[in-house]
C-alpha cells in the first residue's frame, strides 16, 4: 500500500445552470495569452452535443485513452511507445483547429469607420492567426448551446450509443443538460503515458497534473492521448498546456478560480486518498463497466487508524489526513454514491466527478404517465434517459445511476415532507438505504452548499511554507527563461543558471531545515 | 591551394562544429523554454501527413548514410566484401532515393509553409530560411548525384571521406584532399556545414530531442514529481 492525497472535485450537474461563469473566470486568469485563444482550460458544454473539439467523445475518431488488450494489459489507444514514437513527425490523432474554432476577435472599428452607407455597417469576424476577415464562424466552446443546431447534427453525440435517440429528436421529448468539463487529474493519465519527453507529471502531493513548461518539445501526442481533449497546443509558444488546478491558489488553501466563482455552488473541493499500489490493477479490469467500482476500491477510508498510520509514513501531511475526513467528496463519491467519473471507460481514472442531473417529470406526471417507484417517482419517468446519463458516468451500467438518481428524490422526498408537514419521510429514506443523519447532510451540502462545507483544502504546511518576506523584489509568475526555478538537471556548469534578480534558494533550504 | 579553401575546409569545419555544440550547450542550459519542435500541424493538417513524414525519414537516412558513408575506413567495407566502386554505386542509388524523398518532403512542406495563410503568417523568418536552405543543400547534393556518376571508379569518394576522417580526427591538413574535387561538391559541403551552424539558433534543435525521445521506449508509462 502507496497512500498520496489528491484534491478531487465534484461538480453537481442538477444545479448547473450553465452560466458559464466558471469558464470565463478562468478565460481571464489562465488563457488569455496569444497562442491560447482557442484554449478553453473549462468550458461548458450543452449536451446532447458533440461539443469542443468536435467528437471529443468519440474515442473512434481520436483514439484517446486507454485499451485493454487480450493480455489484460492497458496501452494507450493511439498505440504502444513505439507507435506513438513513430507517429511523431505527424500525429494522425491530433485535432485541427478547426475542430475547436479558428480564434476571432471582431473588426470593430469599422463601425466608427466606415463611409456613409444606406444599410449599417457590421463588424466582421477577423482570424488572430491570420488577421483576414473570416465568412463565417464555424464551431466554439459551446456551439451547441441550449439546443442550439437541428438535432442530426447534435444527436451524433457519443452518450447516446444503446439509446433509440430518434424518439429524443421530438419537441416533446427533447432534453438538454450542462456538463462543465476541466482536466480530469487523472490517476492513470493518458496524456502523462504519452509524452515521449517526459514532461507531464502528477504530483505527488496533491495529484495536480502539470507539463513541464521547459521539458516539453511539442511532440503534441499528450493532445491526442487524452480522451477529454483538456491539453491543448499553444501555437504561439509551441508547448503544450493544460489546466493547472489553479495550484498557486490550491497550495494557499483556496478553491480554483472555477469553483470560486461557481454561481449555482455546484463545485466542491475535497482530499481524497489513495492507494498508488492499486492504480494499474483498478485501469485494467476486464469489463469497462466495472470501472467505476474498481476506481472506487483504490479509495482509502481516511477515518480508518490503518490507513491513516501508513499514510503518515508515506509522509501526507496530518492537516491533509484532518481535510480527508471532512472531505465533500469522498461524502458524494463514497458515502452517499451520488458522484460519479466522467467515462470511466477511457481507463483513466479520473478525479473531477459529477453528481447526475434530475430533470423535470411533471409533464409525465400531469398526463398520468407517471410511475412511481413505491412512493418516490420512478427514475425512468425523468426526461433524461437513464442510459444516456449512464453513459456519460458510468461506462452504460445504469444501476448505480439510478440509485444514485433514487437517493436525491428520496432526500428531497424527506425534506418536503419535514419542511411541509413538520415531518420527515423517513420511508422514501428507508426505501434507498439512507440514514436520517446521511439524509440531513445531503441536504446540507447539496442544497445549501455553505462555502467551507464545499472547500476543504488543507493549505501548505507550515514547516514547508516560504517566508514570503524572503521573496520581496524576487521574480513572480514567469514562463521559461529569466525567473523560473525549474528543475533542469542537465547544465553547462552544475546548476542551472537563471537570470533571478534576488537567488532565494539558499534560503528557502535553509528555512526547509 | 589557397587561403581561401584552406579556411573553408580546413578551419570551418570545427567553427562551425563549435558553434552547433556549444550553441546547443548554451540554448538548452539558459532558454530551454524555446527549446522545441514548433509544429504546426494544429494549425493545417493538409500535406503535412505527407510532406513531413517524407522529409523526415529521407533526411535521416541522408544524415545517417553521410555520417557512416563518410566516416567508416574504407578496409571495413574491404573486409565486408564491398568494393569500392561497388561502395558508390550503393551509396548514389539509396542516396539518391533518400534524397528524392526528401526533397518531395521538403517540397511539401515548402509550399505549405509559404501557401497557406495560417502557417505563413505565424512562421518566424528562421523558419522559412532553414527550410529554403534546406532544400538548396539537397538541390545540391542531388546534383552531385550526376557528377559522381562520371567518376564510377570512387576516387572522389575516397578524397571526400579522407577530408571527412581527418577531420573528425583532428589532423592537419585535411583541406587538401577536397581541392581538386569539383566546385559543385565544394558549394554542397560548404551548405552542408553551414546547416550545423545554423543549427543552434533555428528550430533545429528539436533534433537533439527526438533522438532523446528513444528512452520514452523504456519508461515507465506514468510520472510523478514532487512539488518543485
Amino acid at each position: 500500500m502507496k497512500i498520496r492525497a489528491q484534491i478531487a472535485m465534484v461538480l453537481n450537474l442538477d444545479k448547473c445552470i450553465g452560466c458559464h461563469t466558471c469558464s470565463i473566470t478562468c478565460k481571464n486568469v489562465w488563457t488569455s495569452r496569444e497562442g491560447m485563444e482557442y484554449v478553453w482550460f473549462n468550458n461548458v458544454e450543452s449536451k446532447p452535443g458533440i461539443g469542443y473539439p468536435k467528437q471529443w467523445e468519440n474515442q473512434d475518431v481520436w483514439n484517446g485513452g486507454w485499451k485493454r488488450k487480450a493480455d489484460g494489459a492497458i496501452e494507450p489507444r493511439q498505440g504502444s511507445r513505439g507507435k506513438i514514437l513513430s507517429n511523431i513527425f505527424a500525429n494522425p490523432n491530433l485535432p485541427e483547429i478547426d475542430d475547436y474554432y479558428e480564434p476571432f476577435s471582431y473588426d470593430y472599428q469599422h463601425l466608427q469607420n466606415a463611409p456613409l452607407s444606406e444599410t449599417p455597417p457590421t463588424a466582421r469576424p477577423v482570424s488572430v492567426i491570420t488577421g483576414e476577415k473570416m465568412d463565417k464562424i464555424h464551431w466554439g466552446p459551446n456551439w451547441e448551446d441550449d439546443l442550439g443546431g437541428e438535432f442530426g447534427s447534435r444527436g451524433r453525440d457519443a452518450c447516446f450509443e444503446d439509446v433509440q435517440k430518434e424518439m429524443y429528436a421530438t419537441f416533446e421529448n427533447t432534453f438538454l443538460m450542462y456538463l462543465p468539463r476541466l482536466c480530469e487529474h487523472c490517476l492513470n493519465p493518458t496524456c502523462v503515458a504519452s509524452c515521449p519527453s517526459g514532461s507531464i507529471y502528477k504530483r505527488e502531493e496533491d495529484g495536480i497534473v502539470l507539463v513541464d513548461q521547459d521539458k516539453c518539445r511539442g511532440w503534441r501526442m499528450c493532445i491526442s492521448g487524452c480522451p477529454y481533449k483538456k491539453i491543448y497546443y499553444n501555437w504561439k509558444s509551441g508547448k503544450a498546456e493544460k489546466c493547472i488546478f489553479c495550484y498557486p491558489r490550491i497550495e494557499a488553501g483556496q478553491p480554483t478560480v472555477c469553483s470560486e466563482t461557481c454561481v449555482g455552488r455546484i463545485r466542491y473541493l475535497g482530499v481524497m486518498l489513495y492507494d498508488a499500489d492499486r492504480i494499474q490493477e483498478a485501469a485494467s479490469v476486464e469489463n469497462p463497466e466495472d470501472l467505476y467500482e474498481a476506481q472506487l476500491k483504490v479509495f482509502l477510508d481516511p477515518n480508518d487508524p490503518v490507513v491513516r498510520e501508513q499514510a503518515r509514513r508515506d509522509g501526507v501531511p496530518e492537516a491533509w489526513l484532518e481535510a480527508a475526513t471532512k472531505s465533500p467528496v469522498w461524502k458524494m463519491a463514497m458515502d452517499w454514491k451520488v458522484a460519479f467519473p466522467l467515462h470511466p471507460e477511457y481507463r483513466t481514472l479520473p478525479m473531477v466527478w459529477y453528481i447526475p442531473p434530475l430533470s423535470p417529470i411533471q409533464a409525465a406526471a400531469e398526463s398520468g404517465r407517471m410511475g412511481m417507484n413505491g412512493i418516490i417517482p420512478d427514475t425512468r419517468s425523468l426526461r433524461i434517459p437513464v442510459k444516456y446519463l449512464a453513459n456519460l458516468l458510468t461506462a452504460g451500467k445504469e444501476a448505480p445511476v439510478t440509485s444514485a438518481l433514487d437517493r436525491m428524490l428520496a432526500m428531497r422526498a424527506y425534506m418536503r415532507g419535514k419542511s411541509v408537514e413538520g415531518e420527515g419521510n423517513t420511508a422514501a429514506l428507508r426505501q434507498v438505504g439512507l440514514s436520517v443523519a446521511q439524509a440531513d447532510e445531503m441536504y446540507r451540502y447539496m442544497a445549501i452548499a455553505n462555502y467551507e462545507d464545499r472547500f476543504v483544502i488543507p493549505t501548505n504546511h507550515r514547516e514547508e511554507a516560504i517566508d514570503t518576506f524572503e521573496e520581496k523584489a524576487a521574480c513572480g509568475f514567469t514562463f521559461g527563461n529569466g525567473c523560473s526555478d525549474g528543475v533542469s538537471k542537465p547544465s553547462l556548469f552544475g546548476k542551472r543558471k537563471n537570470v533571478v534578480p534576488v537567488d532565494l534558494t539558499h534560503l528557502r533550504k535553509k528555512i526547509a531545515g | 591551394m589557397d587561403y581561401f579553401q584552406q579556411f573553408l575546409f580546413g578551419i570551418y569545419p570545427y567553427i562551425a562544429a563549435t558553434i552547433f555544440l556549444l550553441g546547443s550547450l548554451i540554448r538548452f542550459d539558459r532558454e530551454q523554454y524555446t527549446w522545441k519542435s514548433d509544429s504546426s500541424q494544429l494549425l493545417r493538417r493538409g500535406q503535412l501527413r505527407w510532406g513531413s513524414n517524407l522529409f523526415h525519414i529521407g533526411i535521416l537516412f541522408l544524415f545517417f548514410g553521410h555520417a557512416v558513408g563518410l566516416l567508416t575506413p574504407h578496409h571495413v567495407y574491404e573486409g565486408l566484401g564491398l568494393s569500392i566502386p561497388g561502395k558508390q554505386l550503393l551509396a548514389m542509388v539509396s542516396g539518391g532515393v533518400a534524397g528524392l524523398l526528401c526533397l518531395a518532403g521538403v517540397v511539401l512542406l515548402l509550399q505549405r509553409r509559404l501557401g497557406d495563410a495560417r502557417i505563413r503568417k505565424t512562421s518566424k523568418p528562421m523558419d522559412i530560411f532553414i527550410l529554403l536552405w534546406i532544400l538548396v543543400t539537397l538541390l545540391l547534393g542531388l546534383t552531385t548525384i550526376l557528377f559522381s556518376a562520371r567518376h564510377l571508379e570512387g576516387s572522389e569518394m575516397l578524397a571526400l571521406s579522407a577530408w571527412a576522417q581527418h577531420i573528425v580526427t583532428f589532423q592537419g591538413g585535411a583541406a587538401a584532399y577536397v581541392a581538386n574535387v569539383p566546385l559543385i561538391y565544394k558549394v554542397h559541403l560548404f551548405f552542408g556545414m553551414t546547416l550545423f551552424l545554423l543549427f543552434p539558433f533555428s528550430r533545429l534543435v528539436h533534433i537533439w530531442s527526438g533522438f532523446a525521445s528513444l528512452s520514452y521506449l523504456g519508461r515507465a508509462y506514468q510520472v510523478v514529481r514532487q512539488k518543485g
